[in-house]
């Protein structure tokens, strides 16, 4: 497959993602699309590193596995995210009983 | 057109798909279901890249343990359609609009881009299996290697402090 094709479907998926994150109010939704865009950006790194193989075989046999190396590392640090993100939002659910994002301006006071 | 190029484009067509239905979707937890599904049509680009270790590691920890968390926290909460918090009208829209505006700067910004000869190879090369992942892991990435599970303990940490009733 040329590689046009995964970047246009990365890029889709990603602006999916940016227009959950600024279309919904409830804090989970608005997470979620993060995942999205973090799942879209692993998947061009992917198919970069599969390009990458492609171009210097020759020279290079182990060339492009840092690409799936950093997806990897990318989940781990995702996992993490959706953890300490999620007692968050279970908090701010306990003192207002709401998951909009628009009580959050409470902060301010 | 084999069936890599029928794959590609039906595991594409479902993702595009499943992450319309995310975000339009109105009770949260069919949100979580489509996100399982958008993740799973991933998963199997991944194979169709011969990333395997990655196909099954997304699997495992997006599929399985992420979306098992989101999906407890919306029982935990119990939100439906009708918690649903709205919002105006012309504020989606809006949003809508800069989404569209971003794909559309850089679709067109990308689209002349002389690409044409670089192949993402499918169905061949060994660097996504767990062999040689785990040789370069071990070898030239263990300092972050150990530097994640200090982040995970971290992070354990800091879930339990955040969470604890006071």
């Amino acid at each position: 497959m040329p590689i046009n094709y995964y970047i246009f479907l990365a890029l889709a998926l990603f602006c999916i993602g940016v227009a959950g994150v600024l279309t919904r109010r409830n804090a989970i939704i608005i997470f979620m699309c993060v995942e999205l865009m973090l799942n879209a950006v692993n998947l061009l790194l992917v198919a970069f590193s599969k390009m990458h193989q492609h171009a210097l075989a020759v020279t290079n046999p182990q060339a492009g596995i840092d690409g799936q190396l950093f997806v990897f590392f990318i989940m781990v640090v995702a996992a993490a995210e959706v953890s300490v993100g999620l007692a968050i939002i279970v908090m701010m659910y306990r003192n207002t009983h709401s998951t909009d994002v628009n009580f959050l301006n409470r902060l301010k006071h | 057109m084999g069936i890599t190029q029928i794959l590609f484009w039906g595991l594409s067509i479902l993702a595009l798909l499943g992450a319309i239905l995310v975000v339009i979707s109105k009770n949260p937890v069919h949100s979580v279901l489509w996100l399982i599904v958008v993740f799973m049509a991933i998963s199997g680009h991944y194979i169709l890249l011969n990333a395997q270790f990655l196909a099954i590691v997304n699997l495992i920890v997006y599929a399985g343990a992420i979306m098992v968390l989101f999906l407890f926290v919306f029982m935990l909460m119990n939100l439906n359609a009708d918690t649903e918090p709205q919002k105006n009208k012309w504020l989606k829209i809006a949003g809508v609009v800069a989404g569209g505006s971003l794909l559309l700067v850089l679709v067109a910004a990308l689209k002349h881009a002389d690409m044409k000869n670089q192949l993402a190879v499918m169905n061949k090369g060994e660097i996504g299996l767990i062999h040689n992942l785990g040789l370069v892991l071990f070898q030239d990435y263990v300092v972050p290697f150990e530097i994640t599970s200090v982040l995970f303990l971290s992070a354990m940490v800091g879930v339990v402090v955040i969470g604890k009733k006071d």
